[in-house]
């Protein structure tokens, strides 16, 4: 293949797609036979995803080593760039999806089933009158229509503890990903590797509150998955939040690393940038988790 | 282009011998030609499969009575032929034509991203098979419909659906992947002095269908996480007990599913929009408005989602917003097809295959159009709901609207890719009986939904059999017409027409038309300039 100086660089064949597609059928296979109870399901997951390790690694380790060759021009540069910023765009969606949710639930569902027909998406309150007479509505619910199949928590979480701190946390973890981003366009590497040490241990240290916070969660307040509504989008958003900040986590250790192997200079660190637009986001979705699902 | 270019491009990538290395160029590929032409024979093939399921369901259907199947695979395969045709067929057809086309009518090398690109096509075949396994399975399949609403797929859903969920997961992570290298290949790659106001129709309408990809498909993922949640982790999203509501589930799956519909039909848009300037040998009237009229509709398509949802108990207010925004979509709607009867208007019109299948379009995808603004209305739509007019309604949308301009887009564009023209009197045969068995399927089926008849119901009444025996009979001949599609396909792949010039078409303009028919597997590696081709 002939590649004039300054043109758009493309890619000779490629096997690791298909092995990321292997790997996800082993994952999606695997998980929904764990679920139905096979015994062969757990190991298949796991191969899977051991195997998705594998090609992500073997992927972006093709990709750097070609970005360090200088085979990438601004040009692809920038395919990257319009690459992650609508990846982002679509987890935005995502999440989006879930706060629909929530707002729903809070908004129409609750006031429904409590009787109320006058909210603006539900219409009809008989369910009320004729299966969950005595059902109140209040939010977050401490009390579902039906506790024997849906057991209230004992207590909802509070905002202004561990929740404000992990607040405090995460927007520090913002500006110190900036502050090393300064340090990147002054090609200062030490003030880079700070930044981001800072960073991953902001991260870390918000995981590890967050793991705290579950666990109370759990064993002391009763609040579960299964405690209706208000567990179930608690859960699912801070735990799709918690998962977000892990991916971003382990992003921002590599590329600490390739920073320590001095990959990035000020002209050249989209990976660099990539992440931290990925940092950023984890950490405006936290802002309205907080707002939402914690405060209001 | 330069000499040496020319002596190393071949149509292949390399000299592929050996069984392994035949194999292994469409597996590894990272070419966008390469590509494309995975996701169309995918789209045919799956075409093959949800049209055998459709011609089981309208067996079942010939005469009233349990005649074929039994109500549990009849269940099965309304799911599975909507699943199949929506994501199996038209999705990856689209995409495969984007692929073929959006890189050469704007000058870029490939597209953006070409790994992604492969790894975006890799997934479906893995995805599908998912999905079908389930028919393999001891227990039933999915039967709940295509729509999959909570509780039936939730507290009452056979424990296959679970792969059902995970399968479009994946279909989701393609579409995604697929959109953001549109989307970089179209704003980053265009060849400079291709503006975006020069760039076809057809890029523009696969730029928009994109964005609406990234819109609703990680909400489509969403809403199958939130089912996957209540089924095994114990959440109540759409359990009333704790607090949720069945009707979430219909809220978050039509915010997704309306625009879905849009997604199959815009680049159909797309494709009218090349083939009737070029057989009416004229430029595109109100070239402007088209793009206008189209970003109009995607934005409109987000915000029309719960009249899905009228007879659902949802208040008065949000019954008249859902109404009205729906019509509205009317009007940018009416612009295009406006333009496209003014594009033919007194133009030296000829009638090939791809034209033909256009006019076709025009007529009956305005049917489809009007039949949707009767269902739009709420106290009308009373009335229609979960009747076969509704099956009418969206099949008149997606046959002559999404698989017309497919099937026109083929026979426009083959020759281009094979360097060799289609067999003309098999293409009219073709179009001749498909579009007569498309009318004598869907037709009758407004009648039926207007008297009553309930869809996705394996037995009916006596006063239905009449016209439920035209539709069967519509639908054979539906059906085994697509071979000879086939055939003219596999025919034309392997050379069999006459050679065809760079130009193909007289009236065609756009830079793919300056390319060598079949076009080398490179193309643009150096941009070319453009001046006032358009
Ligand atoms: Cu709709």
């Amino acid at each position: 293949m002939i590649h004039e100086k300054g043109s758009y660089y493309l890619p000779s064949p490629s096997y690791w797609p298909i092995f990321g597609s292997c790997a996800l059928f082993c994952i999606m296979f695997g998980a929904a036979h764990w679920l139905h109870g096979v015994n062969w399901g757990p190991p298949l997951f796991f191969v899977g995803l051991a195997l998705l390790f594998f090609v992500m690694y073997g992927w972006f380790h093709h990709v750097i080593q070609e970005s360090l060759a200088g085979l990438y021009n601004k040009q692809v540069d920038h395919s990257y760039r319009w690459g992650m910023a609508w990846f982002i765009f679509s987890e935005v969606m995502f999440f989006g999806a879930f706060f629909g949710a929530l707002f729903y639930s809070r908004i129409s569902a609750v006031a429904e089933l409590a009787g109320d027909s006058t909210s603006l998406f539900g219409a009809s309150a008989l369910t009320h009158y004729l299966i969950w007479p005595g059902f109140m509505p209040h939010w977050p619910l401490l009390h579902n229509p039906d506790p024997s199949l849906f057991p209230a928590p004992k207590q909802v979480m509070e905002a202004w503890g561990i929740p404000a701190l992990n607040t405090l946390i995460l927007l520090s973890s913002g500006g110190t990903i900036t502050w090393a981003h300064w340090g990147m366009i002054k090609n200062k590497r030490s003030h880079v590797l700070i930044g981001l040490l800072l960073t991953v241990l902001l991260g870390i240290t918000f995981l590890c509150f967050q793991a705290h916070e579950y666990i109370t969660a759990y064993e002391d307040y009763n609040l579960r998955l299964t405690s209706g509504i208000y567990g179930t989008t608690f859960f699912m958003l801070t735990g799709f939040h918690g998962l977000h900040v892990t991916i971003g986590t382990i992003m921002l250790i590599v590329i600490l690393f390739r920073a320590y192997l001095n990959h990035f200079n000020s002209e050249h660190h989209f990976a660099f940038e990539a992440v931290s637009w990925y940092w950023h986001f984890v950490d405006v979705v936290w802002l309205f988790l907080f707002v939402f699902v914690y405060w209001l | 282009m330069n000499s040496i270019e020319h002596a190393v491009d071949q149509h292949a990538p390399y000299n592929s011998q050996g069984f392994f290395s035949k194999v292994t160029r469409w597996i590894f590929t990272t070419n966008h030609k390469d590509i494309g032409t995975l996701y169309l024979w995918l789209s045919l093939i799956m075409f093959f499969v949800g049209g055998a399921m459709a011609l089981l369901i309208r067996a079942e259907l010939f005469q009233p009575g349990a005649r074929i199947i039994s109500p549990e695979i009849f269940n099965q395969m309304t799911t599975f032929h909507g699943l199949i045709m929506v994501f199996g067929v038209i999705m990856p057809a689209m995409v495969g034509l984007a692929n073929w086309q959006i890189p050469m009518m704007i000058g870029a090398p490939d597209m953006a991203l070409p790994r992604l690109n492969n790894w975006s096509f890799w997934i479906l075949p893995f995805a599908f098979a998912l999905l079908v396994s389930t028919l393999f399975m001891s227990g039933p399949a999915p039967n709940f419909g295509w729509t999959f609403y909570a509780p039936l797929s939730t507290t009452y859903g056979p424990k296959s659906t679970d792969f059902m969920i995970f399968s479009i997961h994946l279909l989701g992570l393609s579409s995604i992947l697929g959109a953001i290298n549109i989307i970089a290949t179209i704003f980053n790659l265009r060849a400079p002095g291709m503006t975006f106001m020069k760039m076809p129709i057809f890029v523009w309408s696969w730029l928009i269908t994109a964005f609406l990809l990234l819109a609703v498909m990680p909400v489509l993922a969403g809403v199958v996480t939130m089912m996957l949640a209540d089924r095994h982790f114990g959440t109540s999203f759409f359990n009333a007990a704790g607090g949720g509501d069945p009707i979430l589930f219909q809220h978050v799956f039509w915010f997704f599913g309306h625009p879905e519909v849009y997604i199959l039909i815009m680049p159909a848009f797309g494709v009218m929009s090349e083939v009737i300037p070029t057989f009416s040998r004229k430029k595109i009237f109100g070239y402007k408005f088209m793009i206008y009229a189209i970003s109009v509709i995607a934005f409109l398509s987000l915000l029309v989602w719960a009249h899905h949802m009228f007879t659902s108990g949802i208040p008065l207010v949000s019954e008249l917003f859902f109404m009205y925004a729906t019509m509205l979509i009317a009007v940018p709607t009416g612009v295009k097809i406006f333009n496209w009867v003014a594009t033919i208007y007194k133009g030296s019109v000829t009638f090939e295959t791809p034209m033909l299948f256009a006019i076709a379009f025009l007529f009956l995808f305005t049917l489809g159009g009007f039949s949707g603004l009767m269902l739009s209305i709420v106290p009308a739509d009373y009335q229609y709901q979960d009747t076969y007019f509704v099956v009418a309604h969206f099949h008149y949308v997606l046959i002559p609207g999404s698989v017309y301009a497919i099937m026109a887009a083929i026979y426009y564009w083959l020759p281009k890719w094979t360097g060799h023209r289609y067999n003309e009197r098999l293409g009219q045969w073709h179009f001749w009986l498909t579009v007569i068995s498309t009318n004598l399927t869907f037709f009758p089926m407004h009648f039926l939904g207007l008297a009553g008849m309930p869809r996705r119901i394996p037995d009916y009444a006596l006063q239905f059999a009449d016209f439920n025996m035209i539709a069967t009979i519509g639908a054979f001949i539906f059906g085994f017409s697509q071979l000879l599609f086939l055939i003219n396909i596999v025919r034309t792949v392997r050379g069999k027409g006459p050679h065809v010039s760079n130009q193909v078409w007289e009236g065609a303009h756009g830079l793919e038309w300056t390319l060598p028919s079949p076009p080398p597997y490179h193309t643009f590696s150096s941009p070319p300039t453009i001046d006032e081709c358009k």
